[in-house]
C-alpha cells in the first residue's frame, strides 16, 4: 500500500468513527462536550505516559478514555451544585485540565514525541512511518488503532441502537422502561473519549471536534430518520476527509486543517441548499407563501364585491392599490398570476372571478 | 520578595505583567455578562474563529504589527459569531452544535492557511504560531499600550451602557417591552467580548482565552448577588491571575505564561466554588449534614 493510500484510509477511518458518535452528541445537544473531551484526553495521555514511559502502550488509550469520563463527571458534578450552568461548567473544567497537561508536557516531557504542536495540528502525514504488525499484516499503527475504535463504535451502536434512540429522543420514557439513561450516557461518553483519543493522534485535538460535530450537524439538516442520519453523517465525514486530503496535497498545507475546512464547506452547502431545511428553501417557501396569500386576498376581495352595486369600482385593478394597500407592480403581478392560474379574467379593465376562482375563494373563506 | 522586586524593577517582566493584568481585567469584567447570559462558550468559539482572520490579515498586509493582526482577528471573530447566530436562528441545530462547527471549521481553515503560508519561503510567519498558545513573554510596550487603549474603550462602553446591559442580562423581555433595542445591545456586548478576546490572544493564545472569560466570572458570582460587585470582583480576579501567573511562570523554565495564568484563575474559581460564604460547596455540605443529624436526632427522640 502506498503512503498516500494509507493516509487516506486512516483519515476515512477516523472520520467514520467520529461521525457515528457525533450524531448522538448533536442530537443530545452535547456537541461542546466533544470539545472539552478532545482537550482533556491530553492530560490522561500525559499522566499514563509518565507511568509507562511508552507512547505505543494501549494503556494510553485507556487513560485517555478515563480522563474523558472524568471530564464529563466533573462538568456534571459542577452543574449539579447549581453554582454554575452547564456552559460555564464546561468552560471551567477543560481549560484547567488542558493547561495542566500543557505545563506537564513542556516541563517534564520535553523532547519526547509528545509535543504540543502535534496535539493541535495532528501529524497525519507522518502516520504511515509508525508501523505495527497484526495477524501478519504490516499496518500503520494509527490505522490499526482507529480500526479497532471504529469497530467498537459500530458494535456499541448496533447493540444499543434501540436504547440509544429512545434515551436520546425521550429520556423520561427510556427511564420508565427501565433502561438506565446514566449508564448509556456514560457508555456514550466513554465511546466519545476513546474515539477522540484515536482521532486525536491523527488529526489533533481541535479538529477532532470538526469531525465529530460538523458531519453530524450537516446530516441532521438533511433527514429526520436516525438510521439515515448515521449513514449520511458517515458519508459526509468520509467524503470531507478525502476531499480535505487532496486539498492539502494541492496546497501543500496541513491535512487535518484541510479536512476540517472541508467539513465546514460541506456544512455551508447543506445549510444553504438542503432540500427541506436549507436557507434558500426557507426563503423560497416564504416568498411563495406571500404570493399565495396575495392571490387568496385578491379572489376573496372579488368574491365579496361580485354582483354588488360597487363592483364597477371595487373590482378594478387600480382600486386594489387603495383597498389592499398593494404597490402597483405588486398588484399587477398578483393579477397576472391569478389570470394565468385561471382564477380571474379581465374584461374591459374589470376583474371577474371564473367559476374555478369562485370555488377557490369560497373554499378559502370556509377555511 | 525577590519576585516583587523584579516586578518593580525588571522592565520586561513589568511590561508583561501589565499586559496580562489588563487582559485579566477586561476579560473578567466582560466575561461576567457572558456568564450571566449563559454564553460562556461563545468566547471559546470566537477565539478559535479568530485564527483565520489573523493569518489572512498577515497574508494581505504582510505586516505583523499588532493592529493589523488584531483587526483581522476581530473581523473573523465577528464573522464567526454572526454565523453562529444565523445557524441557531435558521436551523433546528442548537447553539452547542453551531459553536462546535464554527470553532472547528474556522480554526481548521486558519490552520490550513497558516501551514500553507509556512511552506512559502518568503513568509515571516514566526509570531503567528504564538497565537495558538500566546507568547506573553514577547509582549512589547506598544502591544501593552494597544491592549490598554482597546481594553479601556471596551470597559468604558460597558460602563456607559451599564443599565441597559444589566437589563439584557437579567430580563431581556422586560427590557424589550420598555422599548430598549435589545438586539442592538446583544450585538454591543458581543462586540465588546470580541475586543476582550482579541487583546488577550497574544498573551494567552486562542486555546486558553476562553478560560479567562469564564473562570473570573464564575468565581466572582459565588461571592455576591449584585452585578456591580460581581463585575468588579471578576475584573480583580482576572487581573490578579494575570499578574501572579506571569510572576510564577518567570520562575521556571518550560512554564509558558498562558497555561500558568489559566491554572491560577482556575484555582481562584475552585476556591470560590468551595468556600464562598452561603453558596460554597463546603458550607452547603456542612449545612446538609447538620440538618441530617438534627433530623435523625429528632426521629430518635420521637
Amino acid at each position: 500500500m502506498s503512503a498516500s493510500l494509507e493516509i487516506q484510509l486512516i483519515a476515512v477511518t477516523a472520520a467514520t468513527g467520529c461521525a457515528l458518535v457525533g450524531v448522538f452528541l448533536v442530537l443530545r445537544s452535547m456537541a461542546m462536550m466533544a470539545d472539552a473531551i478532545s482537550h482533556t484526553v491530553l492530560l490522561g495521555i500525559v499522566l499514563i505516559f509518565f507511568i509507562v514511559q511508552d507512547l505505543q502502550s494501549p494503556w494510553l488509550l485507556i487513560g485517555a478514555a478515563a480522563m474523558g469520563l472524568l471530564t464529563v463527571s466533573l462538568v456534571e458534578a459542577l452543574n449539579r451544585t447549581k453554582l454554575v450552568k452547564q456552559d460555564a461548567a464546561i468552560g471551567l473544567v477543560f481549560p484547567a485540565l488542558f493547561s495542566l497537561a500543557v505545563i506537564l508536557i513542556s516541563r517534564y516531557a520535553r523532547g519526547v514525541h509528545l509535543d504540543v504542536d502535534m496535539v493541535i495540528m495532528g501529524e497525519l502525514a507522518l502516520a504511515p512511518f509508525d508501523r505495527v504488525t497484526i495477524f501478519g499484516l504490516d499496518l500503520p499503527h494509527a490505522l490499526a488503532t482507529l480500526s479497532a475504535i471504529l469497530l467498537i463504535n459500530i458494535v456499541f451502536i448496533l447493540v444499543f441502537y434501540k436504547e440509544l434512540k429512545l434515551s436520546t429522543f425521550d429520556p423520561a420514557l427510556a427511564a420508565a422502561f427501565g433502561f438506565s439513561p446514566a449508564l448509556l450516557h456514560y457508555g456514550l461518553m466513554a465511546l466519545v473519549s476513546v474515539t477522540a483519543v484515536g482521532a486525536f493522534d491523527a488529526v489533533g485535538a481541535i479538529l477532532v471536534v470538526a469531525l465529530i460535530v460538523t458531519p453530524a450537524a450537516s446530516a441532521y439538516l438533511l433527514t429526520d430518520d436516525l438510521r439515515k442520519m448515521l449513514l449520511l453523517s458517515v458519508a459526509i465525514g468520509a467524503g470531507s476527509a478525502l476531499a480535505g486530503y487532496w486539498l492539502a496535497r494541492l496546497l501543500d498545507a496541513n491535512i487535518a486543517g484541510s479536512m476540517a475546512t472541508m467539513t465546514g464547506v460541506v456544512f455551508l452547502i447543506v445549510f444553504v441548499l438542503a432540500p427541506q431545511r436549507g436557507v434558500l428553501t426557507q426563503l423560497r417557501r416564504q416568498a411563495l407563501q406571500r404570493w399565495r396569500f396575495a392571490q387568496t386576498m385578491l379572489i376573496i376581495h372579488l368574491l365579496h364585491h361580485e354582483g354588488a352595486p360597487d363592483a364597477a369600482v371595487e373590482c378594478r385593478a387600480e382600486h386594489l392599490q387603495a383597498h389592499l394597500r398593494w404597490q402597483p407592480d405588486f398588484a399587477a403581478q398578483v393579477i397576472r398570476d391569478a389570470e394565468r392560474s385561471g382564477a380571474v379574467h379581465q374584461e374591459r379593465g374589470l376583474l371577474r372571478l371564473t367559476d374555478h376562482g369562485r370555488r377557490l375563494a369560497e373554499a378559502a373563506m370556509v377555511r | 520578595m525577590e519576585l516583587l522586586n523584579d516586578l518593580f524593577f525588571d522592565y520586561t517582566l513589568r511590561t508583561v505583567a501589565m499586559g496580562t493584568a489588563i487582559l485579566g481585567l477586561v476579560s473578567g469584567a466582560l466575561g461576567a455578562f457572558a456568564f450571566l447570559r449563559q454564553q460562556s462558550l461563545v468566547g471559546d468559539a470566537i477565539s478559535h474563529a479568530a485564527l483565520p482572520g489573523v493569518v489572512l490579515a498577515f497574508m494581505l498586509t504582510g505586516l505583523k504589527g499588532p493592529l493589523a493582526l488584531m483587526s483581522g482577528a476581530a473581523v473573523a471573530g465577528i464573522a464567526g459569531v454572526l454565523f453562529v447566530i444565523a445557524v441557531t436562528r435558521l436551523t433546528r441545530l442548537k447553539q452547542d452544535s453551531a459553536l462546535g462547527i464554527i470553532l472547528s471549521a474556522f480554526f481548521g481553515f486558519g490552520l490550513m492557511l497558516l501551514t500553507f503560508l509556512q511552506r512559502n519561503p518568503d513568509a515571516r510567519q514566526a509570531g503567528l504560531n504564538h497565537f495558538l498558545f500566546g507568547q506573553a513573554a514577547t509582549l512589547l510596550e506598544r502591544d501593552v499600550m494597544m491592549m490598554g487603549v482597546f481594553g479601556a474603550a471596551a470597559v468604558g462602553l460597558m460602563l456607559l451602557f451599564w443599565k441597559e446591559l444589566k437589563l439584557l442580562s437579567f430580563d431581556r423581555d422586560f427590557g424589550a417591552s420598555l422599548g430598549f433595542p435589545m438586539t442592538a445591545l446583544e450585538v454591543l456586548i458581543t462586540l465588546l467580548l470580541v475586543i476582550a478576546i482579541v487583546i488577550g490572544l497574544q498573551a494567552v493564545g486562542v486555546i486558553l482565552m476562553s478560560a479567562m472569560l469564564v473562570a473570573p466570572a464564575a468565581a466572582a458570582r459565588q461571592w455576591t448577588d449584585r452585578l456591580g460587585v460581581m463585575v468588579l470582583l471578576a475584573a480583580l480576579f482576572g487581573a490578579a491571575a494575570g499578574v501572579v501567573g506571569t510572576l510564577l511562570s518567570s520562575l521556571g523554565a518550560g512554564l509558558s505564561t498562558g497555561p500558568v495564568i489559566v491554572l491560577c484563575i482556575s484555582v481562584i474559581a475552585l476556591v470560590s466554588l468551595l468556600l464562598a460564604p452561603n453558596r460554597g460547596i463546603v458550607w452547603t455540605w456542612l449545612r446538609n449534614r447538620r440538618h441530617a443529624i438534627l433530623a435523625t436526632g429528632l426521629m430518635g427522640r420521637g
